[in-house]
């Protein structure tokens, strides 16, 4: 029975969140999200010109994601410098879940880079890493349907809960199941979707709703970060 | 760089100026801060102008090395992430990082700033193992100054993790500091024609024919030097680098 969040959370709460747009000036856009302990910094560089020449499209420009965590952002060990298969992987399904509301049709050939770094971590990076992607993107001007919200859900025993940390990711007293999710919050559209552990189908059913309620409190902070930079007029 | 901006840069430092409007020996502001990333041991973050750097230190315990089996190691890495410069790429260790990460490591190293036999645990088996990780977040430009002032703040934030005897509970800090014994400073000095300048953008780093890292302790010893650029120094030009690198290092030492 998992009767309280470790951290005395409501079993549908998330964690404090921050966000804050254009942080690396360098970058065409950037962004930053914070998300408990979980802290996000993405860079997007582009559409530049692409290389090597064979990924280039002809018909549109491409995304690229890059998932790195700096090697003393995990919760043990140094992390070692450099792309692992897991964060070649994680690379890949942050890729695909901002794809869906960016339209690059005007710059053939071309790529936009998007970099994500991790300082600190306590779970759900990708997540984190998303929602700080979907921010950079629309710093840097590019045309955009939507946002991108993500969060993980999941199952802490006989619980289901939103946003786990660390702490419950490694529960050892019952089944945990680690299900991140994100979503485009204008169609409630899923463009991530994944799942470790053991759920019901019942279960999984009822934690993406659950991720459907907090999404508009993430949207929320993403829009007041971007807001408040243009209103500045930096 | 283009020519004319080159020219335009010329005759700005003619005047005593820089591009930005600094006088040549200026520093930008210089912001420290303690504690950046709290999954480390020990972290930093340095702002100078518009260049942000992370440096944070994860602690292990290691076997030593056979030449010094009663000392504790020091590892030094940097990456030139492309989060923080639209130049630089994804991939192995590019030589500039690589270059980095050595000369940041001379000035610790050579000014025993940590005392590494206060750092071994069982001779010749155990000892402690302090990798020190840079990682830009913004590059603006004098990169070598940022990150070892980065790297001496992270470690004097650092706290040892508990040890059992077999692993170490990176969950529970202890409250023992590292021995720090001396706070050695890497100022870099750069030579555009015969113009010598303290702490360039990008936009200058492009126009530097040489320069100088010099690292200085407390009482000004120097204990560690970086030659670098495509041009030559004259041993006049050493002795006025050093003299810059020696009064500007002492400025940057009231930042901590």
């Amino acid at each position: 029975m998992y009767k309280k969040r470790f951290d005395g959370r409501a079993f549908n709460e998330l964690r404090p969140i921050s966000a804050k747009a254009g942080i690396i000036k360098r970058a065409d856009g950037s962004a930053m999200f914070k998300i408990g302990d979980t802290i996000a910094y993405a860079a997007v560089y582009g559409p530049r010109d692409l290389y090597p020449k064979f990924l280039k499209d002809p018909e549109k420009g491409i995304l690229r994601c890059n998932y790195n965590m700096m090697p003393f952002s995990g919760s043990g060990d140094r992390v070692r410098p450099g792309p692992s298969r897991r964060s070649r992987e994680l690379s890949l399904v942050i890729e695909k879940a901002l794809l869906p509301v960016v339209d690059l049709s005007d710059f053939p050939n071309s790529v936009v880079d998007v970099f994500i770094e991790y300082p600190q971590t306590d779970a759900g990076s990708r997540c984190a890493g998303i929602c700080a992607a979907a921010m950079a993107l629309a710093d840097a001007g590019i045309a955009m349907k939507d946002l991108v919200v993500a969060v993980s859900v999941g199952r802490v025993d006989d619980q289901l809960v939103v946003d786990l940390n660390y702490d419950e990711e490694a529960y050892e007293d019952g089944p945990v199941a680690d299900i991140p999710v994100a979503m485009i919050p204008s169609t409630g559209e899923i463009s991530l979707l994944q799942m470790d552990g053991e759920v019901s189908k019942e279960d999984l059913l009822r934690a993406i709703g659950m991720m459907k309620e907090v999404a508009g409190k993430i949207y929320d902070v993403q829009k007041a970060a971007l807001k408040e930079k243009y209103t500045k007029g930096e | 760089m283009h020519n004319d901006v080159k020219q335009h840069a010329q005759k700005f430092l003619q005047k005593g100026l820089r591009l930005d409007g600094r006088t040549l020996l200026d520093y930008r502001s210089v912001v420290v801060e303690y504690g950046a990333a709290n999954g480390a041991e020990g972290s930093a973050r340095v702002k100078i102008g518009d260049t942000e750097v992370i440096v944070g230190i994860k602690m292990s315990v290691e076997k030593p090395y056979p030449d010094t089996p009663d000392a504790g190691c020091l590892m030094v890495g940097a990456e030139l992430l492309p989060l923080s410069n639209p130049e630089f790429e994804s991939g192995p260790p590019s030589i500039d990082s690589i270059e980095l990460a050595r000369v940041v490591d001379r000035g610790i190293r050579e000014s025993k700033a940590v005392d590494m036999k206060a750092l071994c645990i069982t001779p010749g088996e155990k000892v402690w193992n302090i990798s020190v990780d840079i990682c830009p977040i913004n590059d603006d430009g004098n990169l070598f100054d940022a990150a070892s002032l980065g790297t001496l703040v992270a470690l004097k934030d650092t706290k040892l993790p508990t040890y059992d005897g077999k692993s170490v509970d990176y969950h529970t800090k202890t409250s023992q500091a590292l021995p720090l014994q001396k706070e050695p400073i890497e100022v870099t000095v750069h030579k555009i024609g015969k113009y010598f300048i303290v702490d360039p953008t990008t936009e200058e780093e492009g126009l530097v024919d040489a320069r100088l890292t010099v690292a200085t302790m407390e009482d000004g010893t120097l204990c560690a030097l970086q030659k670098g650029g495509n041009h030559t120094v004259t041993l006049q030009d050493v002795e006025t680098m050093i003299d810059i690198a020696t009064a500007k290092a002492h400025e940057l030492r009231k930042a901590l």
